[in-house]
């Protein structure tokens, strides 16, 4: 056979798939070599590892008899939505089973009088923005990737996206959960409370834990009224600084848009090359500004940010006309990651992230990093919350190179820490940085993280090589 | 099944740079008809072009695993819309199924039916109209109807016995006998334009092939009916069978550079998605590139060139409700979209209703309905709920196959005294 890419030596053992299968259903468990290798990326470049099986339970019930035998045979248990992360966090790094959650995409409840939601992990995100839109409420997190990626990995994550600045990310909208320890126990935290000080908060703990404390089987979210309406403001800028200048200018004028993004000049080239915008390509960068809510003070906030845009030096400011022209703008922006991917074969996007009043330092800083080791490195992001995309374009066949921007991206992340800022505003550790989290946490920071996991986990099953450094392993895991 | 010698030669084909360009970001998946049905990564775009990867790094064989994931495929190219990064899903997807016939000739002799198929029925156009008698003396003796009622019809295998219960009465061999082969403009004359007519739609939608031309000639064009063109190979393509496809290919540029037309029509947007890239199929043979280039260049889809003559003017208003689904391979293979949809409002009295999801396929694609039928046949249930929501009187395809899907879905659905499913080019016709 030549079939590489499957281990030969399983983990599995053939009593354990038989378990496994009766558990979930024959037609749930996968282990042909197609199969493995499909689940072996996620949307994070380079990094890849065979997984020995991948489960799909349909169950709360399910998920705990996998857990059990799981933890009985101390297998990796590796929970995966639709795979759209970006910090290698669904790499089955030391194999196990790939715990796909997909199929717990029922949307259970939608609370109008408690204005909740309750869910299944699985549920893809756009589809519960959908749903709850709908009935006139409203979901704030708007992940990049939320047309594919699923509300349990954005939970898992703690992803973040373009509404951040004035509703906060995922965690903020995480009421309660249902989820499954590697012993098999099914426990409950939060729920439909507004105020809930009942011991530890579990469930602030699991949001953004990457799947290494417990599975999560069942999500209870806060909803907010959906607001009335929604307009769209473009500045665009000769000087980096002014764009920064104009974001800090608006917040300390006390107006929170909904949205504040930023794009630089080598991203707005792409992007219109994608959407066929007709974006002035002579500028050096752009902001997308949008504030939603009653029709009065919308407009009164759009006209103070133009004001204020001019003021600080932008040399063109259009407001949308109407919400379908503000939404192509936006769709746009949305579309940036992938555009960039057009450049290069391989686009490795990172979300350093620095306080908003140290912007255009963070940004004049990247340039310099780039041209230091010679990398193409174009910038856009969340402006308003100062967390940033610098993306690389790249080649991972190129050794040399791949080199190059491993240390530029290092340099990139010490440069936020010493900006204040933070490695990860959004994506998570994964693998993708863990070697770079005492920078943020501390030493004694990450020994109190591997206690807490202990407590959960004490067979490491869950997701095990994420998050916690155990080596000098870098960006080149192509494990065979 | 082991890769053999051949089998690492074929590897060479796949593009890597294409390949790498994919950067798994999954935005693929939703416009994906398969990944809706089934949920797996191996049966969505994302998935099939890391297999293709693995295939291509030796680190997964070409066996039969992988050529089911391939074959599984639609073909639809909704993922290319879907898709920023803009990878060549299409192209990737036709190597793949090279590879994998170059690597079963390799070793075993391709299914005889197949092989009857593309090497001795689509290619020649006699032997189709033959077909086409066969059928149309089948139906003419109500062979049809009395292995229905008799029950004769179940020895057939279950997608074959379906779908004849949606074909309709072909044209007799006396009415085609009586095609002029040219047909003049009704107004003052702009262009000269030859008619693709096609292996499949001239055999079993001959009519439809006849109202195009009628259309044309009101707009304003002279339309002859090319002779010695052949199918256009796309069914052959799609199938891997590159060689096949080439042949039939230069046998079409051949045929209408004598023909020495300013437009090449076609009303099927599948044969018309093939016949507009000829000139990728000979990127290795520069003579022919050039050919096909020109050829290229003259291709038309009917909509796309009724919407640039002037507006035809309809006499027979319609107070129906219409709906459209998009044939994939004119909405995402040429980006035609808004051409019918603004053809059907033009009809007086025409309420023009979208279809939800108009864009994603039915589930026909070729003969992927024959060769993959259950998948098939989730995926146009589905397609039947939404167009049971448009409550209209009408659905309205661009494509042979689309609109055999579509009857056959009326069917399924029980919904024969509701709606009709109707080829544009007969729908306008009937509005002249």
């Amino acid at each position: 056979m030549q079939t590489t890419g499957m281990k030969k030596d399983s983990k599995i053992s053939p009593v354990m798939k038989k378990q496994l299968q009766s558990i979930v259903g024959e037609k749930w468990y996968l282990d042909s070599p197609n199969d493995l290798y499909t689940y072996s990326y996620d949307a994070t470049p380079i990094f890849q590892s065979m997984p020995d099986a991948v489960v799909m339970p349909g169950t709360t019930k399910e998920v705990s008899e996998v857990l059990k035998i799981a933890n009985e045979h101390q297998i990796p248990i590796i929970p995966r939505g639709s795979g759209t992360n970006l910090a290698a966090s669904t790499i089955p790094v030391h194999g196990g089973i790939v715990l796909n959650m997909t199929r717990f995409n029922q949307i259970i409840e939608i609370d109008q009088k408690n204005l909740t939601a309750t869910i299944g992990p699985g549920v893809v995100t756009a589809d519960l923005h959908n749903a709850v839109e709908a009935a006139g409420l409203f979901y704030p997190p708007d992940p990049g990737s939320m047309r594919i990626s699923t509300v349990g990995g954005n939970m898992a994550q703690c992803a973040g996206g373009m509404r951040g600045l004035k509703y906060g990310v995922t965690k903020d909208y995480i009421m309660g959960l249902e989820y499954v320890l590697p012993s098999g126990a099914v426990l409950r935290s939060g729920g439909k409370n507004v105020k809930d000080v009942a011991g530890y908060d579990m469930t602030r703990l699991l949001v953004g834990s990457e799947g290494t404390l417990a599975v999560i089987t069942e999500i209870t979210l806060k909803l907010l009224p959906l607001p009335e309406t929604k307009r769209t403001l473009v500045a665009y800028f000769t000087k980096l600084v002014d764009a920064a200048k104009t974001v800090e200018k608006v917040i300390s004028s006390k107006i929170i848009p909904a949205t504040m993004e930023f794009m630089d000049q080598g991203t707005m080239k792409v992007v219109d090359d994608f959407a066929k915008l007709g974006l002035p390509l002579e500028m050096k960068a752009m902001l997308l500004v949008e504030q939603d809510g009653p029709e009065e003070l919308v407009t009164r906030d759009i006209e103070r940010i133009a004001e204020i845009a001019k003021q600080e030096g932008a040399s063109i400011v259009q407001v949308s006309k109407t919400m379908e022209d503000g939404a192509r703008l936006l769709a746009a922006r949305r579309a940036a990651l992938s555009a960039l991917s057009r450049l290069r074969p391989t686009t490795i996007l990172e979300d350093a992230t620095v306080p908003r009043s140290r912007l255009a330092e963070i940004v004049e800083e990247v340039e310099r990093i780039a041209e230091k080791y010679q990398v193409q490195i174009c910038t856009f992001g969340h402006a308003g919350d100062g967390n940033l995309h610098p993306t690389c374009m790249t080649d991972e066949r190129d050794k040399e190179e791949i080199h190059r921007v491993e240390l530029a991206f290092e340099e990139i992340f010490h440069t936020a820490i010493r900006l204040g800022g933070t490695i990860t505003g959004e994506h998570g550790v994964g693998l993708a940085k863990m070697n770079y989290l005492h920078l943020k946490v501390g030493e004694g920071g990450i020994e109190l993280m591997r206690q807490i996991k202990e407590a959960f986990d004490p067979n490491n099953i869950m997701n095990p090589g994420k998050i916690f450094a155990n080596s000098e392993r870098r960006r080149l895991v192509v494990k065979k | 099944m082991k890769l053999t010698k051949t089998g690492e030669g074929v590897l060479r084909k796949f593009d890597m740079d294409e390949i790498m360009n994919c950067m798994h970001c999954g935005f693929c998946l939703p416009a994906c008809p398969t990944f809706r049905q089934t949920g797996l990564e191996s049966y969505g775009p994302r998935g099939r072009i890391a297999l293709m990867k693995g295939v291509a790094n030796e680190k997964l064989s070409i066996d039969h695993e992988f050529e089911k994931n391939m074959f599984a495929c639609l073909g639809c190219r909704a993922c290319e819309t879907a898709c920023p990064a803009g990878v060549a899903y299409g192209s990737l997807i036709e190597t793949a199924r090279v590879v994998i016939e170059e690597n079963k000739k390799s070793q075993a002799k391709p299914p005889l039916a197949r092989k009857i198929a593309f090497e001795h029925l689509f290619p020649h156009p006699k032997r189709m109209e033959w077909m086409g008698t066969v059928l149309w003396a089948a139906q003419a003796a109500g062979l049809q109807n009395l292995a229905s009622k008799t029950g004769l019809i179940k020895v057939l295998p279950r997608p074959l016995a379906e779908m004849q219960e949606a074909v309709e009465t072909v044209a007799s061999p006396k009415e085609r006998k009586k095609r002029q082969l040219k047909m003049n403009a009704e107004k003052e004359k702009l262009f000269t334009v030859g008619l693709f007519t096609g292996c499949v739609m001239d055999v079993m939608f001959y009519e439809t092939n006849q109202a195009t031309a009628r259309l044309l000639t009101k707009a304003g064009c002279d339309v002859v009916f090319v002779e010695n063109q052949s199918c256009c190979g796309a069914l052959h393509a799609h199938s891997g069978e590159m060689n096949g496809a080439k042949g039939l290919a230069k046998r079409n540029i051949e045929a209408f550079e004598k023909a020495n037309v300013d437009f090449v029509v076609n009303n099927a947007g599948g044969c018309g998605a093939a016949l507009k890239e000829y000139h990728h199929w000979f990127h290795d043979e520069p003579e022919w590139k050039e050919r096909a280039m020109a050829f290229v260049e003259k291709m038309r889809d009917a909509n796309e060139l009724l919407a640039e003559l002037p507006p035809l003017s309809f006499t027979k208003p319609m107070n129906v409700r219409i709906t459209y689904q998009d044939s994939c391979h004119l909405a995402h293979g040429q980006g035609i979209r808004n051409q019918p949809r603004e053809l059907i409002r033009s009809i007086p009295g025409a309420q023009y209703v979208e279809l939800h999801q108009a864009d994603s396929c039915c589930g026909s694609a070729g003969i992927y309905n024959m060769t993959n039928y259950d998948m098939s046949m989730q995926i146009l249930d589905d397609k039947m709920e939404d167009v049971k929501k448009t409550k209209a009187h009408l659905i309205v395809t661009s494509n042979p196959g689309c609109l055999l899907q579509m009857k056959q879905g009326i069917i399924r659905t029980g919904m024969q005294d509701k709606i009709e499913a109707i080829h544009i080019m007969d729908l306008l016709a009937r509005a002249l």
